[in-house]
């Protein structure tokens, strides 16, 4: 399969890898996908008392694609509000990286991933909200 | 194969299962045959003709000595696809209307199980037999499905994906008490395991010239004359080959086929021994370095040179583009076109997750030593690497049963 540079890039250069305390309560957590599909991201956001993300972090199991639309997804959201961020699209993500057609559910996963992350800081910062899917 | 540094554009070659290059001492064998002898074999009248069709017949005794088979018996193909839907379709079509129950195998190649698929849509009844862990047919099951309407069992001699060896010799005998036809897809087998078509009771076998060091494009096919099998070409015309196969000959090519023959018979017990050496390392190596490494397949009864190995938390196309510069292949499923993962891994029960992290290696005779101690370092470097950016591997060395966590299916 023949790759983008940004999408080589993401993959031998992750951005922002690692995990933060779940326990904190400035920090939303969202895991999604499934092992049996071979995909799965654990995306994690610290926001500020102004409601701006301060730092992110990913983790992925996933082909080049997956690791590659999460890495990205973790440096676009830095900077931006939780609800900018919950705006990004993975049409977005996939243009950028120049996703092959097959891999475009990767970006999907992606946004998912950061619409889970900012659902679970709503919830802990007390905004009612409708449950997620997948547990953590 | 003498590169000194590997890159994606010229990687390690680890791919053997999916194919090999073809021994420089067979293309020499070849050459003569494209613009010198280039005649037809089929042509009665001449010296071009004569000379054609002797090389084709030393070429046809080459490939019957590998398996113990008379060379009246060997026929020509296009490879082993062509010889397995003639093997199949062949005798189904002359004694379907008698019999018509075939048995084979869940973990068989496409062009095996397409082809019992197409003959379902025919009106025949087909028993896909399942495997165990190991890979391996259970022979009571075997024996359990056959009934006095069984006309065929067609299970291969050495699994492509996982390299497991089934019980030849057994099954071959259950056929010849039931009166059923044997045949095998040996395309990883030939020249590489001893076999032979009368000790096991083979009546037909598919063969492919470049899995064995010949030349692309050509097969054979060996189909038994004592008690004689009977077939319906697939293509008709000239009446080549005993009328099964017609169609010219290509000369160079069966003259490869042939030399790889004559080769592999010779070199077999000493490669062998040599590549099941360097995968007992290559195995060990990697299990030393990378912990939760699992073997797909009964890891006694395998093709030496075959190793598929699942490296747990990781994901294979992702692990395939750290390691561009080995070309190996991955049961995962985003390296096939479906984002299924390998039907092969699943019928031995291996869960699609760790299908997802599978590796295939196929070493063969052009391996070396220091092949194998570069692909431990990099396997085990990238696996490493991944398991650090895998949120699986955090929580299975928090004790986390990944089991239990409830995923969101999409």
């Amino acid at each position: 399969m023949a790759y983008s540079k940004e999408l080589i890039d993401h993959y031998e250069n992750p951005r922002n890898v690692g995990s933060m305390e779940d326990g904190d309560s400035n920090v939303g957590s969202g895991l999604v996908g499934a092992p049996a599909c071979g995909d799965v991201m654990k995306l994690q956001i610290k926001v500020s008392a102004e409601g701006i993300i301060e730092d992110a972090k990913f983790k992925t199991f996933g082909c080049g694609s997956a690791i590659a639309s999460s890495s990205l997804v973790t440096e676009w959201v830095k900077g931006k509000t939780i609800d900018e961020a919950g705006e990004i699209k993975n049409t977005d993500i996939a243009e950028e990286l120049a996703l092959p057609p097959v891999k475009i559910h990767c970006s999907v996963l992606a946004e998912d991933a950061i619409k889970a992350a900012i659902e679970d800081y709503k919830g802990k910062s007390g905004v009612a909200d409708e449950g997620q899917d997948a547990a953590e | 194969m003498t590169a000194n540094t590997w890159t994606q554009n010229n990687p390690l070659y680890l791919d053997y299962q999916a194919t090999t290059p073809t021994d420089p001492r067979v293309v020499e064998a070849m050459a003569p045959y494209w613009t010198e002898k280039f005649g037809n074999p089929h042509s009665r009248n001449h010296h071009f003709g004569w000379e054609a069709e002797d090389a084709v017949e030393i070429a046809r005794g080459h490939v019957a000595d590998v398996i113990g088979a008379s060379p009246k018996e060997v026929i020509f193909t296009s490879g082993a696809t062509e010889s397995n839907n003639l093997a199949i379709k062949g005798v189904a079509k002359f004694y379907g209307d008698k019999r018509n129950h075939i048995i084979t195998c869940v973990t068989e190649h496409k062009c095996v199980l397409e082809t019992c698929r197409a003959l379902q849509q025919d009106g025949f009844d087909v028993t896909y037999l399942h495997v165990k862990e190991n890979g391996l047919i259970d022979l009571d099951e075997l024996k359990a499905a056959m009934t006095d309407k069984t006309l065929l069992v067609s299970i291969m001699a050495v699994n492509n994906e996982i390299g497991v060896i089934q019980p030849l010799k057994e099954i071959g005998q259950l056929c010849r008490d039931n009166k059923t036809f044997f045949h095998t897809d040996a395309a990883q087998a030939f020249g590489k395991i001893p076999m032979d078509v009368n000790e096991m009771n083979i009546d037909m076998m598919s063969i492919s010239g470049h899995k064995v060091y010949g030349p692309m494009g050509v097969g054979a096919m060996f189909v038994r004359r004592k008690p004689r099998v009977r077939l319906v070409p697939l293509i008709h015309g000239g009446g080549q080959e005993r009328g099964m196969r017609s169609g010219t000959l290509p000369t160079p090519l069966v003259v490869g086929l042939g030399k790889a023959a004559e080769l592999a018979k010779k070199e077999m017990a000493a490669e062998a021994e040599r590549l099941h050496d360097f995968q007992h390392r290559l195995y060990e190596g990697l299990r030393q370095r990378i912990p939760e490494i699992f073997l797909n397949g009964d890891e006694q009864s395998r093709i030496p040179g075959n190793l598929n190995i699942s490296f747990a938390y990781v994901e294979g196309e992702g692990l395939m583009m750290g390691i561009k510069d080995l070309a190996v292949s991955s049961g995962s499923a985003c390296t096939s076109a479906s984002l299924e993962p390998s039907y092969v891994l699943r019928a031995l029960g291996v869960e699609d997750e760790l299908a997802h992290t599978s590796l295939r290696l196929g070493l063969g005779r052009f391996t070396t030593e220091d092949d194998i101690e570069y692909a431990i370092e990099r396997i085990s470097k990238e696996v490493n690497r991944l398991r650090e950016l895998s949120p699986l591997w955090d929580m299975a060395k928090a004790g986390i049963d990944i089991k239990s966590i409830k995923w969101a299916e999409h």
